[in-house]
């Protein structure tokens, strides 16, 4: 109840500020992001974030990580600070910072211990109300640098928005380096700091997130066909669930862990079945003529939304999770596919082919009012944050695969930052615990 | 198919020198063994044992069906429109010469592997290689070929012939492939 309260209040400062954001100075400094941002709006709060005071060199950037944070949400207008570092201990004129067109300021430190961890300190101040909101000390080894910086960031987006943060949670996708060489790799959600969970010679697609973010299951074709596995993050044990005959694909797993459901053709054409998540139990669910893939399981459990091309060209379709008949979901265009369903169950979104260009688009499921999110032409495989603000997907530029995320208004679109080679597949895991 | 007779011809070559040498003759057998024998043993063609007969595989091995170019069953790709699972009319001569083959092999197996060209969803483009896979299949079976012998599997758009986004290269990737187990 106390949380609530906090929350509701928390939100209606933040429209207090969004509305003076539209009067305050439009000066952007973005120079020290790292990833590159198109299409800022204006109804953003505005947030300066001083670089943090420092005792010796830092492997991370925190400061920058922060800045680059939430400008990358959407909801957020990052004021220049200036260059001068501002310690979390420092004495503040909350009023210049109002003046500079700051409505809150963030401050820090990181500070070398003797074993060569980092002490890293910051306060939150609200400059309109002249209050602290936040203030905290993380202490962390070098190496969780990166992971310290994106907690801030979760911190402060907290406090202003009333939603949770994204920035510590990971990501996973799959990169092409060669003709013969596959990498599954798992990143923070920025893009940064990738490392590599599976190597192959053959083609990995559709890596999926299990609810508590310990298991990746994906399909992977090692063994000359599409087969789907089941696989431990922390301990690299993997194990085939769906290896029957035919093609098996399209892993999605149920809300609560316990079900996988997948695409498997041991009937002939590719239809929708369940499964444990041991593989074990397995009952088909959708009974078409023709294509039916690429099952999404609604945040309730109770229904799954999928790619059909029952009534001619793919459509996106739902129907009970328990079985039952299938309603048709998506109407425009002629090709629309990939369907992800938002943490909130209320939007859908999907990849839709118009006029040749495919692209990220988004659903009102109860309003039937959909809208282009990328202005890209070869997007694929969307996938929302867990907090349902921004989608992740892939998309090409250049001819070369990269991923790139949109907040879910469609006005703040950002390339990540990654490995060489043909990046695609990326799927958003969920909060850590 | 030059690979095949090469492989033939390398083993007979082999075979012929093992023959040499198993009737090699031991020098202690042979206690005069002058010098002058061993060659007039080479002047009688036939009783030289280090002579070397050349054999042509090529002229006493049955042609094989899959890698004569004259025959159907040497063409093992099914080609097809965009979009489109349907087996155009061109390619009848390659299935019927397969289905009538599989039908009177029942225990020969192949896998029907069906691939897309490069536009549009890597889940949508797996379903759609497996339904031209499939649909090679049901043409197989009306032929003879029966469910045990064939597996449809898919490799969608990932694992294109022809790489580049044009025309020519998404006309081969749209395909199914016959491969013999």
């Amino acid at each position: 109840m106390q949380q609530k309260n906090r929350s509701s209040s928390r939100t209606s400062v933040t429209r207090r500020a969004l509305c003076a954001a539209i009067a305050s100075s439009p000066a952007v400094s973005l120079a020290q992001l790292r990833v590159e941002i198109t299409g800022v709006g204006s109804q953003q709060f505005p947030i300066a974030i001083a670089n943090f005071a420092r005792n010796a060199t830092m492997p991370a950037e925190i400061d920058a990580i922060i800045r680059a944070d939430l400008a990358r949400s959407g909801l957020f207008r990052i004021v220049d600070a200036g260059s001068q570092p501002i310690a979390e201990n420092a004495a503040i004129s909350l009023p210049e910072w109002k003046g500079r067109g700051a409505d809150a300021l963030v401050v820090g430190s990181a500070t070398r211990l003797a074993d060569g961890r980092f002490d890293v300190r910051f306060r939150l101040l609200d400059t309109v109300k002249q209050t602290q909101l936040d203030g905290l000390s993380f202490v962390s080894p070098a190496s969780d640098l990166r992971l310290t910086a994106h907690r801030i960031a979760d911190r402060i987006y907290e406090k202003l928005t009333g939603e949770r943060g994204v920035f510590a949670t990971r990501i996973a996708y799959v990169v092409q380096t060669s003709r013969t060489s596959w990498e599954l790799h798992i990143a923070d959600a920025d893009g940064a700091n990738s490392q590599a969970a599976l190597r192959s010679r053959e083609p990995i697609i559709s890596p999926a997130w299990s609810p508590d973010g310990t298991r990746l299951a994906y399909v992977s074709f090692e063994s000359g066909k599409p087969v789907v596995y089941v696989h431990s993050v922390a301990t690299g044990d993997r194990r085939a669930v769906a290896n029957f005959r035919g093609s098996n694909s399209a892993p999605a797993w149920s809300p609560d862990g316990r079900t996988l459901a997948v695409t498997l053709t041991r009937e002939g054409n590719s239809q929708v079945f369940l499964m444990n998540a041991d593989g074990s139990n397995v009952r088909r669910l959708t009974t078409s003529t023709g294509i039916d893939t690429e099952p999404s399981f609604s945040p309730d459990g109770a229904s799954i939304y999928f790619t059909s091309d029952r009534g001619g060209g793919p459509q996106v379709y739902r129907m009970p999770a328990l079985g039952g008949s299938a309603q048709r979901v998506t109407f425009n265009g002629d090709y629309n596919i990939s369907p992800r369903v938002s943490p909130d169950g209320k939007q859908l979104a999907f990849i839709g082919r118009r006029g040749g260009r495919f692209q990220v688009h988004v659903l009102d499921l109860a309003s039937g009012q959909e809208v282009p999110l990328t202005d890209t032409a070869l997007d694929e495989s969307p996938s929302f944050a867990p907090n349902g603000r921004l989608l992740l997907y892939a998309t090409e530029v250049n001819g070369r695969g990269i991923l790139a995320s949109a907040s879910i208004d469609g006005r703040v679109r950002t390339r990540l930052s990654g490995p060489s080679g043909d990046i695609r597949e990326p799927t958003w895991g969920p909060f850590i615990k | 198919m030059k690979v095949n007779l090469l492989r033939t011809a390398l083993a007979a070559t082999v075979l012929a020198f093992a023959f040499a040498g198993c009737s090699s003759v031991n020098l202690d057998e042979q206690k005069p063994a002058p010098i002058t024998d061993a060659s007039k043993g080479a002047a009688k063609p036939g009783t030289d044992p280090r002579a070397i007969v050349a054999v042509d595989a090529s002229s006493t091995k049955p042609i094989d069906p899959f890698t004569d170019p004259n025959n159907p069953l040497s063409k093992k790709s099914v080609f097809f429109d965009f979009d489109s699972f349907v087996v155009k009319s061109e390619f009848q001569p390659l299935v019927e010469a397969h289905g009538r083959y599989l039908a009177s092999n029942k225990p020969r197996r192949i896998a029907i592997e069906g691939h897309t060209d490069e536009r549009g969803g890597r889940e949508y483009n797996l379903a759609l290689g497996q339904k031209r896979a499939e649909a090679v299949k049901q043409r197989l079976m009306l032929l003879g070929a029966i469910d045990g012998q064939i597996e449809t599997i898919s490799f969608g758009k990932e694992k294109p012939r022809a790489v580049g986004s044009t025309e020519e290269a998404w006309a081969q990737n749209r395909r199914a492939d016959i491969v013999y187990k």
